[in-house]
């Protein structure tokens, strides 16, 4: 009896905590969603600490950016939404925002302005404000390679990774149809701003896969972001895609001899959503994202990681690396000698075409 | 059961020479009540487990099924639209009302945020209509009457056939579209049943390689595994726990680990090639590309996949006495013969659950064959994963490819059950 009686307070004890615990989470938290390692590390340290300081507002972290989208259409149709910001791709922001999953943001309403006075609406980056989205940083997808494989002339094109009599070697893509069918089309010689006006069609479509053939024998195919530079640096491929930042790790970190071609870079950007009906106050949320786009916190950012602010303002006020002191400048993707020939990934391209370019990209490649 | 019993008073015939407890309740009655009591008390023993099981298992199990048929976001969302088309005969382009219902729906959709569902449901069969319909949502409140021609002003998309066709097939609630993509079938515009183009046909193609090389892992894990289990049953003890400790290993190791530990060993660069090369068996520049494609997901799975079989063959191994070879031998049988005829349907049981669970295991296996599979080595579960991603209409197409899965697997136990049965089966 005497147990009874112990384990009934005990419980009614641990109810009250739990109770205490998720009032508190309600008024004094918000719950992130990002996408772990390297890349919330630098949003941790450039946006989330100086906001706990400055507001108090505990930041809960959850690594889940990679099922963002499930994530939050699952949440949102059991009608218990418990994430309050989710960092997303442009192009799966699009899906949500199209679908009524997350909030429509008035961007001059709820954003900071830049340090000059340009509202938010005209300081970001053209074409990557959504209506349910604020970009935080941009990332390039382009090819790299490892220099020890060319001790002679080096790739230079989109058309050179092509060349595989003058660069012989296995090059390593990504297991998915987006920027790959953009690159075979402009390794076929498209114009890089037609690119999606051609791929919109049957023939461009084809004319991309066929290109793709060309190339299937020399190609290993990678699924997770990690994999190219250790492919690079193990020698499985001299030329891979991948994610800037990775690259950028790999030449700063690990000293690894990498150069990137930012001929026909991809760029993309990433950034908020916040989820409808979430248990947050929407007060804490506007000030978080108030304070985490404004100029100052997204040049911040690329003290920790080679991703470019999506903000024009921020660009002058980017630094040095916090750890080894480079200068980020000539690394971001936006800077003008690796931006000469960049193409703009479209969301709004993939969203129309994602469905059944995705499955024959899935036919040929089990071909 | 018995506490139950004996709480109960003796029994005692009664006047009519019924047997009877002390309160004149009929002995019968009293046995049965105090029967049901102890089914009873077992029952709320399972309870947990069984409402455990029913709401993490057969709830989701359930929904998945449900959802993969599930088709309501034209009747939903275009609700006047699927009222005003049922009249349409599906020949030339609607009138005036279909396209005024239409207009009507999207500022109620665009209002509502649905619009966007209803478009990417569409989209899934007509690429490009989500743009269409997005767009025209977004400037619907500018337009006006006559809404056919300002409709198709704003986009040609509207007046294609096809559109209107597949908006008026799936204003049904219940479709088996997901089932036939499943298969590498679709509807043509006239909502005929037909093989897709033969550049999206994978599905049929997938089903069929994770169902082969699910079969060749477990046999390369039969033909591994025998021989380790029976060296296992048969050693001293002393050394045989050694060497279960080899099999237990990396049994407790992490599946990434392993798959990554496989990718250095096996890729060109790797460890295998370089000692063929140093050997002289392959030139530098011939080396065998080993990992990234069939031969890296079969060789690192079978290696995570053995203990499966090798344990349960061990247990089974452990209790068939070694006089009974003897026993063989001294009839007259050869080695060989005594082996085969036997110790080798003693196995069946072991070897049965050893199949069972590494097939079953195998078939849908995601990570291994996402790491090292490369293109032609991965899974249908790979390709479910990569939907699951994708809009709502891919996320049900993985439901039903995920359906597909699973009734195979239960047709694969079925046909297992009438050939050995699974009432032999010994798990360890």
């Amino acid at each position: 009896m005497h147990t009874t009686k112990r384990c009934a307070l005990a419980l009614a004890v641990s109810a009250l905590a739990m109770g205490a615990g998720s009032a508190m989470a309600e008024t004094d938290s918000l719950t992130i969603v990002s996408w772990g390692g390297a890349y919330s590390d630098s949003q941790n340290r450039a946006y989330d600490e100086p906001f706990e300081e400055k507001t108090g507002i505990e930041i809960i972290h959850e690594d889940k950016a990679a099922q963002g989208l499930a994530g939050i259409r699952s949440q949102v149709e059991a009608g218990n939404v418990s994430w309050d910001l989710v960092d997303m791709l442009q192009s799966e922001a699009q899906r949500a925002c199209d679908e009524g999953l997350v909030m429509e943001i008035p961007h001059d309403e709820w954003l900071a302005t830049a340090p000059d006075g340009t509202p938010a609406s005209q300081d970001f980056i053209d074409g990557t404000l959504g209506d349910c989205f604020v970009p935080q940083i941009l990332y390039a997808t382009m090819f790299a390679y490892n220099d020890e494989a060319f001790p002679g002339d080096k790739p230079q094109t989109i058309a050179d990774v092509w060349d595989t009599e003058t660069f012989p070697g296995t090059r390593a893509l990504q297991n998915i149809p987006q920027k790959n069918l953009e690159w075979a089309l402009i390794a076929d010689g498209v114009p890089t701003d037609q690119v999606y006006d051609v791929l919109a069609t049957k023939e461009g479509q084809d004319r991309a896969f066929a290109k793709l053939d060309e190339l299937r024998d020399n190609i290993i195919w990678w699924s997770e972001g990690a994999q190219p530079p250790q492919m690079l640096a193990d020698e499985e491929a001299v030329i891979a895609t991948a994610y800037n930042g990775r690259i950028f790790n790999a030449q700063v970190n690990e000293d690894q001899p990498f150069t990137i071609m930012w001929d026909g870079q991809m760029f993309e950007v990433d950034g908020w959503v916040v989820p409808v009906d979430n248990d947050a106050d929407i007060e804490a949320i506007k000030e978080y994202l108030n304070f985490a786009t404004d100029s100052q916190r997204l040049a911040d950012q690329a003290k920790y990681i080679a991703y470019a602010p999506a903000r024009s303002s921020s660009v002058p006020l980017v630094s040095t690396h916090a750890d080894t002191g480079v200068d980020m400048k000539p690394h971001m993707p936006t800077s003008p000698e690796n931006f000469q020939n960049a193409v703009q990934f479209d969301p709004a391209f993939w969203a129309d075409y994602g469905d059944s370019l995705e499955e024959r990209f899935s036919a040929w490649l089990a071909q | 059961m018995t506490d139950a019993t004996m709480d109960r008073p003796a029994a005692k015939a009664s006047d009519d020479g019924e047997l009877t407890t002390a309160d004149g309740t009929p002995l019968a009655v009293s046995l049965r009540r105090s029967h049901a009591q102890a089914r009873r008390r077992a029952f709320y023993l399972v309870l947990p487990l069984l409402a455990f099981l029913v709401i993490t298992f057969l709830v989701p199990i359930a929904t998945m099924m449900t959802r993969s048929v599930q088709n309501y976001e034209v009747a939903d969302y275009l609700p006047t639209t699927t009222a005003a088309i049922a009249d349409w005969d599906g020949t030339g382009l609607p009138d005036e009302a279909v396209y005024a219902a239409m207009a009507e729906d999207m500022v109620v959709g665009s209002e509502n945020r649905t619009i966007g569902r209803v478009a990417a449901r569409i989209n899934r069969e007509i690429p490009g209509v989500r743009s269409q319909m997005m767009g025209t949502a977004r400037d619907i409140d500018e337009m006006s009457p006559p809404w056919k021609e300002a409709l198709i002003a704003e986009d040609e998309g509207w007046a294609n056939e096809e559109f209107w066709r597949l908006v008026k097939r799936e204003t049904r609630t219940l479709t088996p579209i997901y089932y036939l993509l499943s298969f590498d079938f679709e509807y043509n515009s006239h909502g005929e049943i037909v093989e897709r183009p033969e550049e999206y046909q994978v599905y049929r193609l997938m089903f069929l390689r994770t169902a082969w090389m699910s079969l060749l892992i477990t046999t390369l894990c039969i033909v591994l595994g025998y021989p380790v289990a029976y060296m296992l049953a048969n050693l001293p003890l002393r050394y045989s726990n050694l060497l279960m400790i080899l099999v237990l290993l990396p049994f407790w190791t992490s599946l990434l680990v392993r798959t990554s530990a496989w990718i250095v060993l096996l890729q060109q660069q790797g460890v295998v090639n370089d000692m063929l090369v140093w050997a002289g068996v392959i030139a530098d520049d011939g080396r065998f590309r080993m990992i990234y494609n069939q031969i890296g997901t079969i060789v690192a799975m079978t290696h995570i996949l053995l203990p499966f079989m090798i344990l349960p063959l061990y247990s089974v191994m452990k209790t068939i006495p070694k006089s009974y070879m003897r026993a063989a031998r001294s009839m007259g049988a050869s080695p060989l013969r005594s082996f085969v005829s036997v110790y080798m349907p003693l196995t069946v049981p072991g070897l049965a659950a050893g199949v069972l669970l590494v097939f079953i295991l195998a078939i849908g296996y995601y990570i291994t064959p996402a790491l090292v599979g490369g293109d032609t080595g991965i899974f249908i579960s790979n390709l479910i994963a990569r939907a699951m991603q994708g809009s709502t209409a891919e996320l049900k197409l993985a439901l039903a490819l995920s359906t597909i899965l699973l009734v195979a697997v239960l047709i694969f136990y079925w046909l297992f059950n009438k050939l050995v049965g699974v009432d032999r089966l010994k798990f360890g």
